[in-house]
């Protein structure tokens, strides 16, 4: 500043004048604007306020009522009409079988689908895009109505798979399928072209560069993806009363014979008994379906952050 | 007072750049010159006859026709848009990868066909190997990418001696020897190119294409690229893209000096070759005026 040449009255005057109309223009905002801004700003929160007091209303009421059961005789004990020893053993066994079947089902068609649509498919040919089109809207299809393929084609019908694990397994498979094969195929884009071009230019063929360079390298993402789906599936209740989970059982569920419920269906059960000690066990059940889910849920985003590919 | 010297700065500077620049260039042709010059050899590897690329019937370069020489470097320069790049993805099928891409004309490869029906892609990119604009390591370890290549071609002999040899080969075996296992993306942008350069060489092809190796590439990186060229070349053809007429005139042996052409709505630009000649030749003493107007940076 010092090395400034000495200003004139005049320059002086100027630059004050320009630096008065300046700051009128930048730092004036007008009152109506501040707000509707403060308005504005206060509303978003009390959307997100609202949201947040739902699920904290949940917690809280289950925690509160399912306490006095919550006990890890939850797990060993059988169901029973008799709410002191009644527990979700064979719900939560039949649960994981059904999810474990699901898993098994979904990875490879999810995964090929996907595989499919993203290396191979051109977008140029119509058949292609129908298919991409009709994945998006098979993901917003309300699960009931995968109850009722279930029901019509799986256990009874063409299959004639009868009211089993399997058959729920099946029918949970095909209503997570289309967010498996999205979630495969966003991990799968996101592993740069200059990778396959690194591949192909050694002379990989294009199935070699797919097995050991993309799909690798988008595991991680497609773990996600599959983790996500089955914990939906995990909480699926309306597709499952209908294939046949709702009846009650004291032993323990066999995969492809047999009866069997699922741990959201029993929850549903025990609630609409007319005993209040049912209704606080069925509390306890949503509580350890919670933390399943929670559980499922942290994984898949420790998974997403340990093994994310920065390119 | 202060202003006026500010301009005389100005000028001083922009004359001392302009010198420079010069000064540069005529040093980097001078060095070329010392560098003892074996006997190039004149057997072809590649025979471009008339080849035009097209995207969607839109021509991309026109009528190409030069040969490519074994054991030599040959590089490729022109401005922007004029299709070295389209031009150089000819030599190994990969405009192949890009479906609404067409090549018309002949490249014959040590005589052959290279677009022949008998001619598959994979085996011709196998003999033909590429390093990239932007190094494109694997997202594996150091170790892994070299040894990607060799395994999945079903390569023969100890996987550890193949890896020892790429790097060394690269000249980044010191540097990484202690870190094989350590992944590639943590390494500088210069040795994932050298990487990028050692895994291409793991798969022993006969010729390396580079599409603008050095572009992202700080000065030093670079410097250690070129070196690298004149040791690669003793047992590899190369063929290099650059917008760098620097890096062209130090590193080949031939160059080809294309320009973009526009129709006559200027709706359509194409790349055409303008001279193709011994670099020095270009350099020094360009038989097209076009040539001279760009290597002494009239124009471009």
């Amino acid at each position: 500043m010092n090395d400034d040449p000495p200003r004139t009255e005049r320059t002086r005057l100027a630059v004050a004048g320009a630096r008065a109309t300046t700051e009128a223009v930048i730092s004036g905002q007008p009152r109506k604007d501040v707000i509707k801004n403060t308005v504005f700003a206060a509303l978003l929160l009390v959307a997100i306020l609202i949201a947040l007091a739902g699920l904290a209303a949940l917690l809280i009421q289950a925690f509160v009522k399912g306490r006095p059961e919550l006990s890890l005789d939850l797990f060993t004990e059988s169901g029973s009409s008799d709410p002191t020893i009644a527990g979700f053993r064979q719900a939560i066994l039949g649960s994981l079988m059904l999810i474990g079947g699901v898993i098994v089902l979904v990875v490879p068609l999810g995964v090929g689908a996907a595989i499919y649509l993203e290396e191979y498919g051109s977008r140029e040919k119509w058949w292609n895009r129908l298919i991409e089109l009709n994945i998006q809207n098979l993901a917003a299809v309300p699960s009931i109505i995968y109850g009722i393929l279930g029901l019509g084609f799986i256990v009874r019908g063409p299959l004639d798979l009868g009211f089993t694990v399997f058959a729920g397994s099946i029918t949970l498979a095909l209503l997570v399928l289309p967010i498996v094969i999205i979630a495969a195929r966003e991990a799968i884009r996101a592993v740069p072209p200059s990778i396959r071009e690194g591949a192909l230019a050694l002379g990989a063929t294009k199935w070699q560069t797919i097995r050991r360079q993309v799909l690798p390298a988008s595991i991680s993402g497609i773990a996600t993806g599959v983790i996500l789906a089955v914990s939906r599936a995990f909480g699926e209740t309306a597709p499952l009363l209908l294939v046949g989970a709702a009846t009650f059982v004291t032993f323990d569920p066999q995969f492809f014979s047999g009866d069997y419920t699922a741990l959201p269906v029993q929850i549903f059960q025990y609630a609409t008994r007319p005993q209040d000690e049912f209704r606080i066990l069925s509390a306890a059940g949503i509580i350890v379906l919670l933390v399943i889910l929670l559980a499922m849920n942290s994984f898949a985003i420790w998974l997403r952050n340990r093994y994310e590919q920065k390119w | 007072m202060e202003r006026m010297t500010d301009e005389q700065r100005h000028a001083e500077q922009a004359a001392a750049h302009e010198s420079a620049a010069q000064r540069g260039l005529s040093q980097a042709i001078a060095v070329d010159a010392e560098r003892p010059k074996k006997d190039l050899s004149r057997e072809k590897v590649f025979e471009l006859k008339d080849v035009s690329v097209r995207y969607d019937g839109k021509p991309a370069v026109k009528e190409i026709t030069f040969d490519v020489f074994k054991h030599n470097i040959t590089a490729l320069i022109g401005p922007s848009g004029c299709g070295k790049s389209t031009l150089i993805r000819c030599f190994n099928r990969m405009n192949d990868l890009i479906p609404s891409a067409t090549v018309e004309g002949e490249i014959l490869y040590h005589g052959q066909d290279l677009y022949g029906p008998n001619v598959d892609p994979v085996q011709a990119r196998k003999l033909i190997g590429m390093v990239f604009q932007k190094p494109n390591p694997f997202p594996k370890s150091i170790y892994h990418n070299i040894a990607f290549g060799p395994r999945t071609l079903g390569m023969k002999g100890n996987m550890d001696e193949i890896v020892e040899k790429a790097l060394r080969g690269a000249a980044l075996w010191d540097e990484v020897k202690d870190r094989l296992g350590d992944n590639a993306y943590g390494m500088s942008g210069g040795q994932q190119q050298r990487l990028c350069i050692a895994r291409c060489i793991a798969v022993e092809p006969d010729v390396i294409l580079m599409d603008e190796p050095c572009s992202a590439l700080d000065p030093i990186s670079t410097g250690k690229i070129e070196d690298l060229m004149f040791e690669l070349k003793d047992e590899f053809s190369i063929v290099i893209v650059t917008h760098n007429m620097q890096q062209a005139a130090r590193v080949s042996d031939m160059t080809a000096f294309l320009i973009v052409e526009l129709d006559a709505d200027e709706q359509n630009r194409w790349g055409r070759i303008v001279e193709y000649d011994d670099t020095e030749k270009i350099f020094t003493n360009p038989s097209d005026p076009r040539t001279e107007d760009y290597v002494t940076g009239k124009v471009g």
